[in-house]
């Protein structure tokens, strides 16, 4: 009954997703499309950044690399099956939706096996240490794909066809996927293994002397957010012809940071007004390029100064009004 | 044989600026336990300085009449340069890091990032974003030695850190400031109860280690020529790595993890390729803080639950 | 039966010798007392026993198996539960759900089941939740099981870090100065209920104290150490008038004045 009920939901929120879809398609134009589109990646970059970042406080500024795997994991895969799909399936939506949602899954898993290379080693490093191998290992990863000649090294990796990848990306999936992810990743922060991350967080030894697990919590988180950051490089891959090394330098990493950092780390609704916030100003800004970055670079310093906690601190949207907070065990 | 001395001696030279990067980051490290990662664009505002110092002093004409510039002129550049980074170092500590001193550890670290970020692009719309060339201050002069080519540049290199390091020594060991800087970064709490007054000496610690990197700077300008304003970045990078290498907070390990990286940065280019050199110093990087995280010269520090 | 077993346990940190060939025994269902002027080594003591650190030697034995050198995590997991000398309670969650974090036992639910929020999720928290409400209620927390933990008074941070403590389901407790700050009337509340602990909960105590009004009262076994070595071990009444002991605490009395 209760499965059945849950399919119910899930199966209206996503014709709800696909209608809003056909209205933004309908309704704007190609530019404001790509900037809703982005929006959505990011927020999948920034929810799944915000749970090693913000709610496990383990600082990583490498995370591009991460997106990097996932893309071109995804690319390749996606290339690399079509036909066998298409001859199974014929050619139509669903082959297509297929082969897309597989290549996704794929790039999401050699994005999270890479989460779990970098993290086992890295992950018993203390903050800025941490913070400096996971910047290592990002550029050590961009290096790799651009000297790959089998994706294309610096050039690129545009598939077999000389028109580039398939555009499999649209509103649809960037939305259906953000919104699973969102939900997964928030049932996973309120919960046993959440508040087992909070805690690290807030005091790793206290949290060893309560039997936690901490590396292995610490690892896995990080294998997960490497993971999400693959989806979204996936997505990404797919609104571009190709997937070019260039796309995934520091500055995307800092991209990442601002928008967890301008939400307020720790938060998950943060993250999401995070990402949208980045995605907007970067087309906004795409005139003044060269001011985006030191403008961005300007907002990191001053809301370390002025607001380290960012827009929502470590609470969640629906949480902003100042009562007494009913714990979450309670609740039932 | 000689291609392998030639290596080790642009190695070495190399590896003296990094180290002179490297005693900034070391130091203030070992006060503030802080990554400040916009020392290597103080590295590059330290470089620029001197570019456009030598351009005011008229370093144009020498150079079309083919003539040296003078030596007097050249120091001139370089106290310029360095003094001008001193005070740049400063105000980035007054300014970005005291603020946040006494905010949880991730704070600081966020700040130190966007300061690097803000200089890197402040200094593309400032200087242009071209790369620029850098003017003869020292005319190069070439001497083979057994077959290995060396320049007065490399042995100015050499001579100048080599003489900024001895001085730094000095001034630790020797002056009041410097034993107070060893004080704080032993125990800065204790040091403030003995009446030291922190701030100041957090202060000459920012002057003196963007001081050396200005002179790295110029010294870089006249090695490889070409300066840009994102040179920071990477060199920054790397002279972070040498200081982790030698362990950091430790003033000797700087020097000892600089020239290491540079030898390790030019054998690799010459003997395995030049696509690789900038990728070894993170493998040294994830390398060491996996196999020896204090460093070698450092110590393990252990905390106290 | 005796629940721990410190054999020749030395701890040495680069220069510094903490712990010399300390050994003693702490008897199951008893309130045993650890003391001795500042930086004796009593906390590096409890640092070892649960893990934190790895002894240079000697042996520890929880029930009967070497514990010595094995990971925090492990150790609490077998059974022992401590508190901290600077209360390190997790500030930014609520009082509830610090209790619950340590609750690692009563949780079986996978990552899988908690992102999908599963029936067997559910019933996981249900029983997390209940239990950490009964510890509440016995450390008196009740009221404030959805109060952000940073914001309780010192006091009620302390009775917290026990609760959480608790919560592990340990036979043995190590409770690090409990006593800190309180004054007279709430150290003889805490008397209480640490004979609480081991009364009711059946818990074995091991305390380390400064407050001798608290230690002389309700432990039943004292081990006193000096600069990281052993200089005593008995009952109360023995060691409050043990002249080693007493030159500890309070210097040679030929050049002292009392001051304790």
């Amino acid at each position: 009954m209760r499965v059945a009920i849950r399919t119910a939901i899930a199966a209206a929120v996503l014709l709800a997703i696909y209608g809003l879809g056909l209205g933004v398609e309908a309704g704007f134009n190609e530019y404001v499309q790509r900037i809703v589109l982005l929006a959505g990646v990011n927020v999948i970059l920034a929810v799944g950044l915000n749970l090693i970042n913000g709610t496990t406080g383990q600082f990583s500024i490498g995370h591009a690399g991460f997106m990097a795997v996932g893309a071109y994991g995804a690319a390749f895969v996606g290339v690399k099956i079509a036909p066998t799909i298409h001859g199974l399936l014929g050619t139509g939506a669903a082959a297509d939706a297929v082969v897309f949602n597989l290549a996704l899954l794929a790039g999401a898993l050699f994005a999270g096996i890479s989460g779990l290379i970098v993290g086992m080693p890295s992950l018993r490093l203390r903050g800025d240490y941490l913070a400096v191998v996971t910047l290592g290992f990002g550029e050590i990863i961009r290096i790799l794909f651009n000297n790959a000649t089998f994706l294309g090294a610096a050039t690129g990796y545009f598939g077999d066809d000389p028109s580039g990848l398939p555009a499999y990306t649209n509103f649809f999936w960037v939305f259906a996927w953000a919104t699973t992810i969102v939900i997964l990743i928030h049932n996973l922060t309120f919960s046993q293994t959440g508040r087992s991350l909070t805690a690290i967080r807030e005091d790793e030894i206290a949290a060893e002397a309560m039997a936690t697990p901490t590396t292995r919590l610490k690892v896995t988180a990080f294998a997960i957010s490497a993971a999400t950051a693959g989806i979204a490089g996936g997505l990404f891959a797919h609104m571009q012809a190709g997937v070019r090394p260039e796309d995934f330098r520091f500055e995307k990493s800092i991209d990442m940071i601002v928008m967890i950092i301008v939400g307020g780390l720790g938060s998950i609704s943060g993250a999401i007004l995070g990402g949208i916030f980045v995605a907007v100003s970067l087309e906004l800004m795409r005139d003044l390029q060269q001011y985006r970055l030191v403008l961005y670079a300007l907002l990191l310093v001053v809301i370390m100064i002025v607001r380290p906690q960012g827009l929502l601190g470590n609470r969640e949207l629906y949480q902003l009004v100042r009562r007494r907070k009913a714990t979450r065990a309670e609740g039932a | 044989m000689t291609q392998f001395f030639q290596q080790i001696i642009n190695g070495l030279s190399l590896g003296s600026i990094y180290a002179l990067i490297a005693l900034g980051y070391t130091m203030v490290y070992g006060i503030l336990k802080l990554i400040n990662f916009a020392h290597g664009e103080v590295f590059m505002v330290g470089a620029y300085t001197g570019y456009y110092t030598a351009g005011a002093l008229g370093i144009s004409a020498f150079e079309a009449r083919h003539q040296s510039f003078p030596l007097y002129l050249a120091l001139i550049v370089l106290i310029a340069s360095m003094a001008a980074a001193a005070l740049l170092g400063v105000l980035i500590e007054l300014f970005a890091y005291r603020p946040v001193r006494n905010a949880p550890r991730l704070t600081p670290l966020i700040t130190a990032i966007g300061m690097s970020l803000f200089l890197q692009n402040a200094g593309m719309l400032v200087f242009s974003p071209n790369p620029q060339r850098y003017p003869a201050i020292l005319s190069e002069v070439r001497f083979e030695l057994m077959g290995v080519i060396v320049t007065n540049i490399k042995l100015t290199i050499f001579v100048v850190a080599l003489g900024l390091m001895l001085g730094l020594h000095l001034f630790v060991q020797k002056t009041w400031t410097g034993r107070a800087m060893r004080a704080l970064s032993f125990n800065i709490d204790a040091a403030k109860l003995m009446g030291i007054d922190t701030n100041r000496v957090i202060r000459s610690t920012f002057a003196v280690g963007s001081a050396l990197a200005a002179a790295g700077g110029i010294l870089f300008g006249l090695d490889q020529i070409t300066i840009n304003p994102l040179m920071g970045v990477l060199t920054g990078l790397k002279a972070f790595v040498a200081a982790v290498l030698g362990g950091i907070g430790s003033i000797p390990g700087a020097v000892v993890g600089g020239l290491l990286i540079g030898l390790a940065e030019q054998l690799t280019a010459g003997y395995l390729s030049p696509e690789y050199r900038d990728a070894i110093t993170f493998v040294i990087l994830i390398l060491i803080l996996l196999l020896k995280p204090e460093g070698l010269l450092g110590v393990v520090r252990v905390e106290k639950v | 039966m005796t629940l721990l077993e410190l054999r020749k346990v030395d701890k040495i940190f680069g220069g510094l010798h903490a712990v010399r060939s300390v050994s003693f025994q702490v008897e199951k269902g008893s309130i045993f007392g650890l003391i001795g002027p500042n930086g004796a080594g009593k906390t590096t003591l409890f640092n070892v026993i649960t893990g934190v650190y790895t002894p240079e030697q000697g042996e520890i034995l929880f029930a009967g198996k070497n514990i010595a050198g094995l990971r925090p995590a492990l150790i609490a997991a077998r059974g022992v539960a401590r508190t901290f000398q600077n209360i390190r309670i997790f500030r930014a969650m609520t009082v509830a759900e610090n209790v619950m974090v340590a609750g690692h036992h009563l949780h079986s639910a996978s990552i899988l089941d908690s992102m999908l929020r599963t029936r067997r999720y559910e019933a996981d928290e249900q029983a997390l939740s209940k239990r950490a409400r009964e510890l509440l209620e016995i450390l008196g927390l009740a009221d404030l099981a959805g109060e952000i933990a940073g914001s309780l008074p010192y006091g009620s941070q302390r009775r917290l870090e026990i609760a959480r403590g608790l919560m592990l389901s340990p036979e043995l407790l190590l409770l690090d100065e409990p006593a800190a700050g309180m004054n007279s009337q709430e150290a003889q509340t805490l008397n209480e209920q640490i004979r609480f602990l081991r009364d009711q909960l059946g818990l074995t105590v091991i305390l380390v104290e400064h407050n001798m009004a608290v230690v002389m009262n309700v432990c039943e076994k004292i081990h006193v150490v000096d600069h990281g070595e052993t200089i005593a071990e008995g009952k109360p009444a023995e060691i409050k008038a043990h002249p080693k002991v007493l030159a500890a605490y309070l210097g040679e009395e030929a050049e002292n004045e009392a001051v304790s």
